[in-house]
């Protein structure tokens, strides 16, 4: 985040050179390099928590041709032009940008469907993200799984990023290659997704503490792997629209980091320990 | 009786086999040896062994793998003679199994000359290059 406040005292830099500009947002890229670990929920869940923060926020879909960021926010009836209509300026970007239903100042450019990834010109989509950061306090870039173009595009124009990883080796290791690729430009924060405290507890699943052993990033959140995610995407409504959960107060939580807000550290959600391994802890079994 | 309480009330989860994987690939990954990186330290690693027995170059045949808690380089390095003094040049052809089963030409792996080591590189064992001086091969319990 060091990256962000460097940005931003300059373009407050900027604003007094010259009375026209404006303060410019931040761009993040949330990415992850293996698929299926919560990318787009996780977006879905930043742009609204952060939305209700107060902050005008754009998500940019940049997964061309398996659009699904509209799909979590229960938006997909309402998207009429995408991504690459606005890059290949066929439409304005104000008749592409979708505002979302349940909550204000929160909008999403969706991607293409029907078009393919490296379709996308690298050079169109920074100039994009530099157009939105002029309108918007956070552009939340949701980044396509891989590392070939549509990744390098999802990160083109992005200042700052955030992995996401899940408590799993594969999971691991490709989000410690991401962050090899990213390193020359920005050093990310983690989030770790999906994590079943009940699991971690009886060592069957990896720790937060095992996976940032591991990866070593500035950790923003733990979001632990709930029922509810499920039903709330099956709905179309993030969590982070229901701060009451547990789950959608770890969003608040990022959200609230991300701006810069000193909240405590994050504690790995906690699992009650069940009468055996209470009894387990009296037999002096350690479970690692 | 403690022991078989703790593995009923927990013992070690899969977790630990997850750490140990992710923390052997992650190590392999970050090796980044290039093929051609790998085929000059073989060469230079059958030139130093060479200087006391002489190998078939044709077959030599390096590896990476993990084991346990290390990443290990495996050297299969054929030798075909033994160049002592006296000129009594022993032929000896032996491959990874045959050099770690017992029935191995004992004499010979006992007179053989002290191999040399290997270049010494971060996270290889030593060791295995070592007894490929002696048979021609590298096994590890």
């Amino acid at each position: 985040m060091h990256q962000a406040q460097a940005d931003t005292s300059a373009s407050t830099d900027q604003a007094q050179t010259s009375a026209a500009a404006v303060t410019l947002g931040r761009a993040i890229v949330l990415t992850s390099g293996k698929g299926g670990v919560g990318k787009t929920t996780t977006t879905a869940n930043l742009g609204t928590a952060l939305a209700r923060r107060g902050a005008r926020v754009v998500m940019i879909d940049a997964d061309v041709g398996l659009r699904n960021l509209d799909i979590v926010l229960g938006l997909e009836s309402r998207i009429k032009h995408h991504l690459l209509d606005v890059l290949e300026e066929r439409i304005e970007l104000d008749d592409a940008l979708v505002a979302d239903k349940h909550t204000d100042k929160l909008f999403l450019l969706a991607a293409a469907q029907a078009r393919e990834k490296d379709e996308v010109e690298t050079e169109k989509m920074r100039a994009l993200v530099e157009r939105l950061r002029e309108r918007f306090d956070y552009v939340l870039i949701d980044s396509p799984a891989g590392i070939e173009l549509g990744f390098r595009n999802a990160v083109a124009g992005a200042g700052e990023a955030i992995v996401i990883c899940t408590p799993e080796v594969a999971a691991v290791r490709d989000v410690d290659r991401v962050v090899g690729l990213l390193g020359n430009r920005f050093r990310p924060s983690l989030i770790i997704n999906r994590i079943r405290p009940h699991l971690v507890r009886k060592g069957k699943m990896l720790s937060v503490e095992d996976v940032n052993g591991i990866l070593r990033l500035p950790l923003l959140g733990v979001i632990a792997d709930e029922p509810e995610i499920v039903v709330t995407t099956n709905r179309g409504e993030p969590l982070a629209l229901r701060d009451g959960t547990p789950t959608g107060a770890a969003y608040h939580a990022i959200a609230a980091r991300i701006a810069g807000e000193d909240v405590p550290a994050p504690a790995p959600p906690a699992a009650k320990a069940s009468l055996f391994e209470r009894l387990g802890a009296m037999f002096g079994g350690s479970r690692r | 009786m403690i022991e078989f309480l703790r593995k009923l009330f927990g013992g070690q989860g899969s977790s630990t086999t997850a750490k140990e994987r992710l923390r052997l690939v992650l190590m392999t990954d970050h090796l980044e040896l290039s093929p051609e990186m790998i085929d000059t330290m073989k060469r230079e690693l059958v030139d130093v062994i060479s200087r006391f027995v002489e190998v078939d170059r044709d077959k030599i045949d390096v590896s990476f793998e993990r084991q346990d808690r290390t990443l290990a380089m495996l050297a299969n390095i054929p030798i075909i003679a033994v160049n002592r003094p006296n000129g009594n040049g022993a032929v000896v052809e032996a491959n990874h199994e045959t050099a770690a089963a017992p029935p191995a030409p004992a004499e010979t792996q006992a007179s053989a000359p002290e191999p040399a080591k290997p270049p010494s590189r971060k996270r290889r064992r030593r060791k295995k290059a070592q007894s490929a001086g002696t048979a021609a091969a590298v096994a590890v319990p």
